[in-house]
């Protein structure tokens, strides 16, 4: 029986007067890798963003639903406390606060709506041994200050730790394949596949077929201009590789 | 997420001030107003000396001479300077020997303040010397510190115990002449703290004191007088937190540093004087002058946290006198609602190879305004000296205001100036980041400024960098719009 985590539903937005998303409908069943593809400026990153409960976006039509709650209207702590995780396309640097306190406080804020105990130090500092070799991060990283003064790779691979150490219901990873090298990227897929199980879901947002090797999705959707345009299983990708987005889109120009 | 930031302005329009409490001692107050007769009331009340009641005298007359200044970057209603009290001291005074002794209400203060004694005595190495309103009550770790020769009381009881010390060095790192406030200060001071470290000694704890304003309409002239004598070490950590008031309290302290030869003195403050209301009525003025002097190879840390107080005006300062002389300011500024704060350093170097440094991070919130005002100044010997300056603001709302005045003045071309400025706002980005990790906002906010000004916390006594964390955490609860 599949069980459904996520369902969005002809959800529309808009930032100011611009509309973005323009009637998205999508389930995710438990268990599911599903992989969104699609030109630049197409609204991928608008739809995790709204996923995650950004309010600078403006939702305008539609609902979406976690776990049969509606969570339209949910801030997004909440949200993540629930099990929503957003790998940031571009994370952001948090000068002066460590990795290390950045995570305890997150961990600890979710301890506390579920009225549990903070973490204690030990099993905390287990965990992050334990998910840090995960992803190969260096050893370093985890007493800098978050994200700050990180190379690309860094930050995709400090996403991909933070999710290990939040242990999410729903993953959305929002092109952490670009600004990784081969090496970088089997790691970093290495550790997303690992985390998987048939409780959780993994949305992949990417450009690249290329990540898909390695994460293998259950189904692919195209966004274009705010809308899923097709929908399809792993060979639409390899298809989407080949051809372009054109012959979907229908857009000539080169 | 507009849900909850509403929820969190209501919150803190319910919130009354946390250390908005009165304690209810029974007074012994002087009758409103300023003139010679308070003076000699003042100084017959706590049996003084006739040099120090001349010396009030004198000030008061000069006093009477200056004019108010308005050059810094706040606006309020000028206090009525005959419209204050100028004395008042708790009614049962007594010597007290042990905490025992101590009236219950001021500990039951103290342990709102989160300095239960009971904590302290346990908490090696925190001696502390609590001035209620104007009159020391409380004074632990005398003995320990007795043996070592350092002496700790307040200062009422140097004068009366070790007048020669207090002779010697008061008014000579800030002369009444000085300023405004700080001749006011010295023809009115009440009490305060005194501190003398012996040749050669380091203090083996950090020295506490405890300040309070007390009773209504009380303006608390406080006064401090550091010595560390040649080659000894002192940390010196001094805090405040005062009750809700709706009218305004004046607080005019001035504090001497003197760090002799190879001399060396931190000294740390939090301030958190009550700020006012979110309408802007109520809060202290706080307008402080603090100095030390440095001589040969000694070196003076000035660091503060700065939370409280409706208008700031406060210059921690060092002279660097003394041949190869360091002088240090770290300073955390946040103004919340409608708070003013102008403050800053000087940094006089007059000896040869000295050397300072200066950081110093603004945080405004609400319509608040926040200026940083420094003087860097060489003097002509002070050859290879060198400052460096790092000024930065964080600003958390588009309603508040940040400023900085650097002014440097270089008599000497063989000395190295660098000054450095940010302003940034608080990120969106960085919020809905930490949001996105299940970390709420006022969490949110209290991590990032906190990361903001960790290079200034740092530098604080590990007791007092928890406190002051706290305080910004309070202190910018609901702010960001
Ligand atoms: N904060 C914003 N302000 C204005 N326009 C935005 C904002 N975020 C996204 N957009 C616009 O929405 C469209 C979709 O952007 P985005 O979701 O980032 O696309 P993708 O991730 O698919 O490249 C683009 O036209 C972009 O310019
Ligand atoms: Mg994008």
């Amino acid at each position: 029986m599949k069980e459904l985590l996520v369902e969005i539903k002809d959800l529309e937005c808009k930032i100011g007067d611009q509309e973005i998303l323009k009637g998205v409908n999508l389930k995710v069943n438990k268990g599911e890798v599903h992989a969104i593809m699609g030109p630049n400026g197409s609204g991928k990153s608008t739809l995790s963003s709204v996923l995650a409960g950004n309010d600078n976006y403006e939702i305008t039509e539609g609902s979406i639903s976690f776990l049969g709650e509606d969570i339209t209207e949910m801030s997004p702590e909440e949200r993540s406390w629930k099990g929503m995780f957003l790998a940031f396309q571009y994370p952001i640097e948090i000068p002066g606060v460590s990795n290390i306190n950045f995570l305890r406080t997150a961990l600890n804020e979710r301890n506390k709506f579920f009225g549990d105990d903070p973490i204690p130090a030990k099993d905390f500092l287990k965990m992050v041994a334990e998910k840090s070799g995960l992803v190969g991060l260096d050893n370093r990283l985890k007493n800098r200050s978050v994200n700050e003064g990180f190379s690309g790779g860094e930050k995709k691979r400090n996403e991909i730790f933070q999710m290990a150490m939040l242990n999410p219901k729903l993953s959305i990873l929002d092109e952490t394949d670009s600004g990784l090298d081969i090496d970088a990227l089997k790691t970093v897929a290495n550790g997303v596949n690992k985390l998987k199980s048939a409780e959780n879901a993994t949305i992949v947002i990417t450009h690249y077929q290329r990540l898909l090797d390695y994460i293998v999705p259950d189904f692919v959707h195209v966004l274009n201009d705010g809308k899923i345009i097709k929908s399809g299983d792993k060979n639409l990708a390899l298809e989407l590789e080949k051809k372009g987005y054109d012959w979907l889109t229908g857009n000539t120009t080169k | 997420m507009s849900y909850t930031e509403k929820q969190l302005k209501e919150e803190l329009d319910n919130k009354s001030y946390e250390f908005g409490f009165v304690t209810d001692i029974e007074s012994e107050k002087a009758p409103n107003g300023l003139n010679k007769d308070i003076i000699k009331l003042i100084s017959t009340k706590k049996s003084e000396p006739d040099w120090l009641l001349n010396y009030r005298l004198k000030a008061f007359e000069i006093w009477q001479t200056m004019e108010e200044p308005n050059w810094a970057h706040v606006k309020y209603e000028k206090p009525d300077f005959q419209n204050i009290s100028y004395y008042s001291a708790p009614k049962k005074k007594k010597e007290l020997k042990s905490l025992d002794e101590v009236d219950p209400e001021l500990l039951k203060t103290m342990e709102k303040l989160g300095i239960s004694i009971e904590e302290q005595k346990k908490l090696s190495g925190v001696a502390v010397d609590f001035v209620m309103d104007s009159v020391s009550v409380a004074t632990s770790f005398k003995e320990k510190l007795g043996e070592l020769g350092i002496i700790f009381c307040s200062f009422s009881e140097a004068v009366k115990n070790h007048p020669e010390l207090v002779k010697k060095y008061m008014g000579t790192v800030i002369p009444f002449t000085d300023n405004y406030y700080a001749a006011l200060n010295s023809a009115v001071f009440s009490d305060g703290s005194f501190c003398y470290i012996p040749k050669g000694v380091k203090c083996p704890m950090e020295l506490s004191t405890y300040f309070r304003i007390n009773e209504s309409g009380t303006g608390q002239f406080e006064r401090t007088l550091l010595i560390a004598d040649e080659s000894s070490y002192v940390s010196y950590l001094e805090g405040c937190t005062a009750p809700q008031r709706d009218e305004n309290q004046l607080h005019a302290a001035v504090v001497e540093l003197i760090a002799l030869d190879q001399a060396e003195i931190k000294y740390s403050t939090v301030q958190n004087w009550y700020p006012g209301d979110d309408k802007g009525l109520g809060g202290v003025y706080n307008f402080v002058t603090k100095r030390g002097i440095c001589g040969y190879r000694s070196k003076i840390s000035w660091t503060q946290v700065e939370t409280g107080s409706a208008v700031t005006w406060k210059y921690p300062s060092c002279i660097l006198k003394g041949n190869f002389s360091i002088g240090e300011f770290y300073s955390v500024a946040v103004t919340n609602n409608f708070q003013q704060a102008d403050t800053g350093t000087k940094m006089i170097h007059v000896g040869k190879n000295t050397k300072s440094t200066i950081i110093s991070k603004g945080i405004s919130a609400g319509k608040s305004q926040n200026s940083y005002r420094g003087l860097v100044k060489i003097g002509k010997g002070a050859t290879n000296s060198r400052n460096f300056s790092q000024c930065d603001s964080l600003l958390m709302t588009d309603q508040c205001g940040a400023h900085t005045f650097p002014y440097i003045e270089c008599e000497n071309s063989s000395a190295t100036v660098e000054h450095e400025a940010t302003t940034s706002k608080i990120g969106e980005d960085q919020l809905f980041y930490c949001l996105q990790r299940g970390i709420s906002e006022e969490k949110a906010i209290s991590l990032i400024v906190n990361g903001y000004a960790k290079e200034v916390l740092n530098k604080l006594p590990m007791e007092f960098a928890v406190e002051a964390q706290k305080l910004l955490e309070i202190s910018l609860e609901g702010s960001v719009g």
